[in-house]
């Protein structure tokens, strides 16, 4: 049917009513006069309601593509960049590790429990959507002041337990993470979900549709209301105080069903039935069946009709654009459908052809043999205009100072003890005990073990994963705190013992519309662009969450950094406890921190502003690369990055961690609480392998005793940590 | 010396099950739909989320295929070892004693705990001794066993109260913090901790292995190997 037919089914005028229909839908006009120029028509309902979603920053990244084009994305053991549904490194032996961050904040703010258990099951699908096994999540979260907020506490409480409900139920381990709580998420909050996943190099798939004739079938859950819009209404908009009204929008997460799916479509990709696999997230099947056809240069007919509904009476633009979880689309040869059928049946997984593969590179959508929707493939994936920012820096404050806790007069015992139950420093202990971390039998190093988790390969390798970012950091400095989080992710891989080979990140910012946004923002992608050239590590994949703004302003900035790294030998991976009575200790690194955005200048009150330290990048990788050859030749008994609360913070954590004391005489002039991340590193171990070295100190005792300025017991540094967050989870 | 392992949709720990008894013996996967135990010496109910558990834990994987055959198996004295899910889904299919209720915190809880070996002289627990302390993770929601008292008491008497938890270590608000415990015919146990995931130094214990090594002495003693 020719797609003038779509202009007089609905037999009403269009030229009145434009205006409210696609400013309803969050395009600007501009966007859909450019809509109408390239279509030569008004679209259709159906038409603009796909094309509103397939246009928004969340499918688009129209306020962010250019930026990103700046970030390094080539490397030696890159097997899969950014455009796939995950990136995916080689690790050796045959094997790739697939992987991916992913926000689902919007979601949370509304509905924390499901917001967060949807957006662990849409990152677990964006990975075995490549043919990858998911072997680990983490998340990234960030809350407002839970000591103040009773929302923030709500939302901890039940965020967590959301990744825990989908993460447990799944069989996938959570090895790490981190939380952070600062009034600017009092609003917006963050919940970032990063999944690996491992799969032999030859399994990994892509989701390019290919192969006019072919069978595009849907996979999993029934298609309903839920979600409807998510993508637009929740993800491309600012957050207000009718957000209850939004609840509608959330996605409701079912692991059951994506356990059975997640089986399924491994086995069928290992019996080789699928041409291509690709899972449906935000924008439904709208995203997922123009994103395959856009990349095979095909196109795509969907009939509507065919689609197993939840609820009766759903309407086709429902249908394309619903983002019901725990569905996956595949493209299958016609002679392996009835194969594809049965395993699926095998499963209890449905299976339904709901279309086929076309070659004019159109997607088209039927209602009943009525053509309802007739897009050219390249408007819906590559007409969205790509907009400029206009980065300008505020001349005048854009977060308060937040309230202090802590007085200018206390001793150095007492500023430790309370950076040791801060917050933002406390033991996650009541958090992690909420996820199983060893389902799956690779887990080497749990949380609190070392400052990377560590899962077992095969032949005796490991790969090692951490996620990092610091807001207040990147408030201040968005360039240098943007580097900093690349260089703390790196150290942590450093100190097990492993390489970088690949970064995923998520950025999340306010409305990037603002220019004092804009300027963060491109800002904080060369800062990351310049810290990954640095240490050569490629981004492959990655997510933006833009728009994180409520009346009171913007979030902090907010780049969130993976790095999964490889190392030889998983017997050897590092810990961070000190080990050994006797054992010297020494500072490693170009370390030289300062007060400015610490967790000090924080619980003293003092607003996020002023300039990071300047690290020299070389000086860095050197650092880094000693460290991780020193863990990896055994030659140390423990390895820690100097982040949070400065080099006092870090002893501390070593000596909790291991259970012992330390004493120390620290560099002249050092500010024991001043922070540089990513710099610096406490190690320990025989004396003659800290040759070359600065010794600081010795392990040993029951105190932490840093010479001239403190003593504290270790049990009561440890009774500190261990409890900061009791009263809140 | 050949283990089985149910493979129940929404399963999570059946393959770590698998590569744990294959460092004992032979082991295979039983899929829940059929009613074949492929010949098996013992089988493993393992740990996960049968069917989803959306009803009460277990509560619908007592009524699948294959858990006609393994109540079939336990009658005939077969061993039969519930891990966590497992454990809940003998439980409801009665081939255990007593029920496992929501941890008294509601949450869910991981952690490493030590146990105490009370009962040595099963199939089970045969490579320990009483007294052992075992180092092995915790992992649920729904892991606090209850019986009546009378029931608790008469347990105790019988030695089938397998394993407690070490005192302070009770993760869930179990009575009498009864981590395991067997039928009478001491040929069915069930416990909430996880064997399998304490098999190997490099991720952190072997003390599971027991368990299995255990299992394996009992059968090889029955039958010529």
């Amino acid at each position: 049917m020719p797609a003038d037919a779509i202009e007089t089914r609905s037999g009403k005028p269009r030229a009145g009513d434009q205006s409210s229909r696609h400013r309803a839908l969050g395009l600007t006009d501009h966007e859909y006069e450019l809509i109408v120029e390239r279509l030569g028509r008004d679209p259709a309902d159906v038409e603009l309601a796909m094309l509103s979603l397939m246009w928004s920053e969340h499918c688009a990244y129209k306020h962010s593509r250019k930026l990103l084009g700046r970030l390094p994305t080539g490397g030696p053991h890159v097997l899969l960049g950014p455009g796939e549904n995950a990136g995916a490194v080689d690790v050796g032996d045959g094997l790739a590790v697939a992987f991916k961050v992913e926000s689902h904040n919007h979601p949370s703010a509304v509905e924390p429990f499901q917001g967060a258990a949807t957006g662990v099951g849409g990152i677990l699908r964006d990975v075995f959507a490549v043919g990858a096994r998911p072997i680990a999540v983490l998340d990234s979260l960030r809350f407002g002041e839970p000591a103040r907020s009773e929302r923030s506490r709500y939302l901890l409480e039940r965020a967590v337990a959301g990744i825990g409900h989908y993460g447990n139920s799944i069989g996938v381990p959570t090895v790490g993470g981190e939380i952070y709580f600062e009034s600017s998420y009092e609003q917006n909050c963050l919940v970032n979900a990063m999944c690996l996943g491992l799969a032999p190099r030859l399994r990994l798939i892509r989701s390019a549709a290919a192969g006019p004739g072919n069978v595009l079938m849907l996979l999993g859950a029934l298609t309903g209301r839920d979600g409807i819009g998510g993508a637009s209404v929740l993800a491309s908009a600012e957050l207000g105080d009718e957000d209850e009204a939004k609840r509608p929008s959330v996605q409701i997460g079912d692991p059951f069903t994506e356990k059975k799916l997640l089986e399924c479509c491994l086995e069928l990709l290992d019996r080789g039935l699928l041409t291509s696999l690709q899972d449906l997230g935000a924008a439904g099947l709208t995203s997922s069946a123009s994103e395959m056809a856009s990349k095979g240069g095909v196109g795509i007919d969907i009939d509507t009709c065919r689609v197993p509904l939840r609820e009766p009476g759903m309407e086709p633009f429902e249908i394309m654009i619903s983002e019901s979880q725990e569905r996956m689309l595949c493209v299958v040869e016609p002679e392996r459908v009835a194969e594809v059928m049965d395993t699926c049946e095998r499963w209890e997984v449905l299976a339904t052809p709901i279309g086929c593969v076309t070659g004019d590179q159109r997607l088209r959508v039927l209602r009943r043999g009525t053509v309802v929707a007739d897009l050219p493939v390249r408007v819906l994936v590559d007409d969205c205009p790509l907009y400029d920012l206009e980065p300008i820096q505020s001349a005048i404050a854009i977060y308060e100072a937040p309230e202090p806790v802590l007085g200018e007069a206390e001793s150095p015992a007492e500023v430790l003890l309370a950076l040791m139950r801060s917050a933002n420093l406390a033991s996650r202990r009541p958090v992690f005990e909420q996820y199983d971390p060893v389902v799956q039998s690779r887990t080497v190093r749990r949380p609190d073990e070392a400052d990377a988790a560590v899962l077992a390969l095969p032949d005796g390798s490991a790969i090692a994963v951490a996620i990092d970012g610091n807001g207040r950091r990147v408030a201040c400095d968005p360039r240098r705190g943007a580097a900093e989080a690349v260089f703390e992710c790196a150290a942590n891989l450093a100190c097990v013992g492993a390489e970088p080979l690949g970064l995923t990140n998520c950025l999340n910012f306010g409305n990037p519309e603002k220019p004092h946004v804009a300027w963060q923002l491109t800002e904080a992608v060369e800062g990351l662009a310049e810290a990954c050239e640095a240490l050569g590590v490629p981004v492959v994949g990655g997510n933006v969450s833009l728009y994180n703004e409520a009346p009171g302003g913007p979030i902090f900035p907010t780049p969130v950094v993976g790095i999964v790294g490889k190392l030889p030998d998983a017997a050897r991976a590092g810990r961070l406890g000190f080990q050994r009575e006797g054992d010297a200790i020494a500072l490693i690194g170009p370390f030289h921190p300062s007060p400015v955005g610490s967790e000090l200048a924080k619980l003293q009150g003092q607003p996020p502003r002023g300039e990071l330290p300047l690290v020299d990048h070389e000086a860095v990788r050197i650092a880094h690369d000693w460290v991780r050859n020193a863990v990896r030749s055994g030659a140390l008994h423990s390895a820690h990055d100097v982040a949070e609360g400065g080099l006092a913070v870090a002893l501390a954590e070593c000596c909790v961690a291991g259970g012992t004391g330390a004493s120390v005489e620290p560099p002249e002039g050092l500010e024991l609480f001043g922070e540089a991340p990513g710099s610096g590193f406490v190690v320990s171990g025989p004396e003659a392998a800290l040759a070359g070295f600065d010794v600081i100190g010795y392990v040993g005792g029951s105190e932490l005793e840093i010479a001239g300025c403190l003593e504290v017991a270790v049990s009561e540094l440890e009774e500190a940590r261990e409890h900061g967050l009791d009263e809140f989870v | 010396m050949k283990f089985g392992v149910i493979r129940f949709p929404g399963s999570c720990d059946e393959i770590d099950a698998l590569r744990a008894a294959e460092r004992i013996g032979e082991a295979v996967l039983l899929w829940h739909a059929d009613r074949d135990l492929q010949g098996v010496d013992a089988v493993i109910v393992p740990g996960g989320f049968s069917y989803g558990d959306y009803l009460r834990a277990g509560a619908i994987a007592r009524f699948a295929p294959v858990m006609e055959e393994v109540a079939e198996f336990a009658r005939a004295g077969g061993l039969v070892l519930g891990i966590c899910n497992g454990f809940q889904v003998l439980c409801e299919a009665h081939l255990l004693p007593g029920a496992l209720l929501p941890n008294v915190s509601l949450k869910f809880v991981f952690r490493q705990v030590r146990l105490d070996v009370v009962e040595a002289e099963t199939p089970f627990t045969r490579a320990c001794a009483p007294g052992d302390r075992l180092s092995i993770p915790v992992k649920h929601t729904t892991g606090r066993f209850y019986a009546p008292e009378a029931e608790l008491d008469r347990l105790e008497d019988a030695g089938q109260v397998v394993l407690l938890y070490a005192s302070g270590q009770n993760p869930n608000g179990s009575v009498r913090d009864i981590a395991g415990v067997c039928n009478e015919g001491r040929n069915v146990f069930g416990l909430m901790p996880h064997p399998e995931h304490a098999v190997d130094e490099l991720t952190a214990s072997t003390d599971g292995l027991k368990i299995f090594e255990s299992m394996r002495a009992h059968v090889s003693g029955l039958t010529p190997a």
